[in-house]
């Protein structure tokens, strides 16, 4: 039940994207180009997306708990470090040169284009090395 | 490239995308991150949410078919840069995403929506850092 629920949700997710144009590197970089070939359709997708979610949390977080799930799992830190801000920012650095996010990737992989392939396998290249480094940089932390 | 102004279609897909994450917060309790689903099915804590990540991923990956089947055409995907860009790009954001604990969805959607300050910060740098990136490639570099 949690597997065809969260299979159906994330069709919901890869539908929403492939119709938004988030799946397509051109239309991004354009949203990001002012002085160029500027194109302001994402500021439609992330509105609509977060004013959706915005009031569709409402409801969903005033049951006492999820509908397949004990609790709910919420990130609960309010803290700004440097992580956070350093890693935001690299991620930006990144997807000013691709054109890929990884919201945007994982549904275009559906449309069997290479280049999605390629930015996907840089992409899980890229996480296992950040965490890799974190893991290492903890046991040193724990070592001392 | 140009590309043509899509406010219609582009609204009804971001509705889409929030209504998948409230369906995921009402049913599974958690937030749409791509970032944290991917994570999770690469390096699952334990068993049981592989099998729903894993799930959600296999859906997302879906969605240009069911557009296909609705519509009788892929959704386009134009890449306008190099192999060694997407490459490189891909690297950096997957090292970015990891440290930043996120990326446009979980961040910039979910975290928005709950008026996260990590989540407003960490939106607020990479969109001026990706404005700025494009910028320097497309004009100072490029230009």
């Amino acid at each position: 039940m949690r597997i065809l629920a969260s299979y159906l949700i994330g069709l919901v997710f890869g539908v929403g994207i492939s119709i938004s144009g988030m799946a397509n590197p051109a239309k991004v970089l354009n949203f990001f180009d002012l002085f160029g070939t500027w194109d302001p359709s994402l500021a439609f997708v992330m509105g609509g997306a977060v004013v959706t979610a915005f009031i569709g949390y409402r409801y969903a977080l005033k049951r006492p708990k999820p509908i397949l799930e004990g609790r709910f799992q919420l990130p609960t830190r309010r803290d700004l470090d440097r992580p956070l801000i350093l890693g935001s920012a690299t991620f930006g650095v990144g997807w000013g040169i691709a054109g890929f996010c990884p919201g945007g990737a994982i549904p275009a992989l559906g449309t069997g284009r290479t280049e999605v392939v390629l930015f996907m396998a840089a992409l899980l290249a890229g996480i296992l090395t950040a965490k890799t480094l974190q893991r290492r940089r903890a046991s040193r932390l724990a070592a001392t | 490239m140009e590309t043509a102004f899509t406010p219609l279609q582009s609204l009804s897909g971001g509705v889409l995308i929030g209504l998948a994450a409230v369906l995921l917060m009402a049913v599974m309790g958690r937030v749409m991150g791509a970032t944290g689903i991917l994570a999770g099915v690469m390096s699952p804590s334990d068993r049981s949410d592989f099998a729903w990540r894993a799930a959600a991923v296999l859906g997302m990956v879906s969605g240009p078919a069911a557009v296909w089947a609705m519509t009788g055409a892929l959704p386009a995907v134009q890449v306008p840069v190099s192999t060694p860009m997407l490459l490189v790009g891909g690297f950096v954001v997957g090292v970015g995403v990891t440290y930043g604990s996120g990326c446009t969805s979980g961040h910039g959607v979910c975290g928005m929506a709950r008026l996260s300050p990590r989540s407003i910060a960490a939106t607020l740098t990479f969109m001026v850092t990706t404005f700025a990136t494009v910028f320097v490639v497309r004009h100072v570099v490029g230009g």
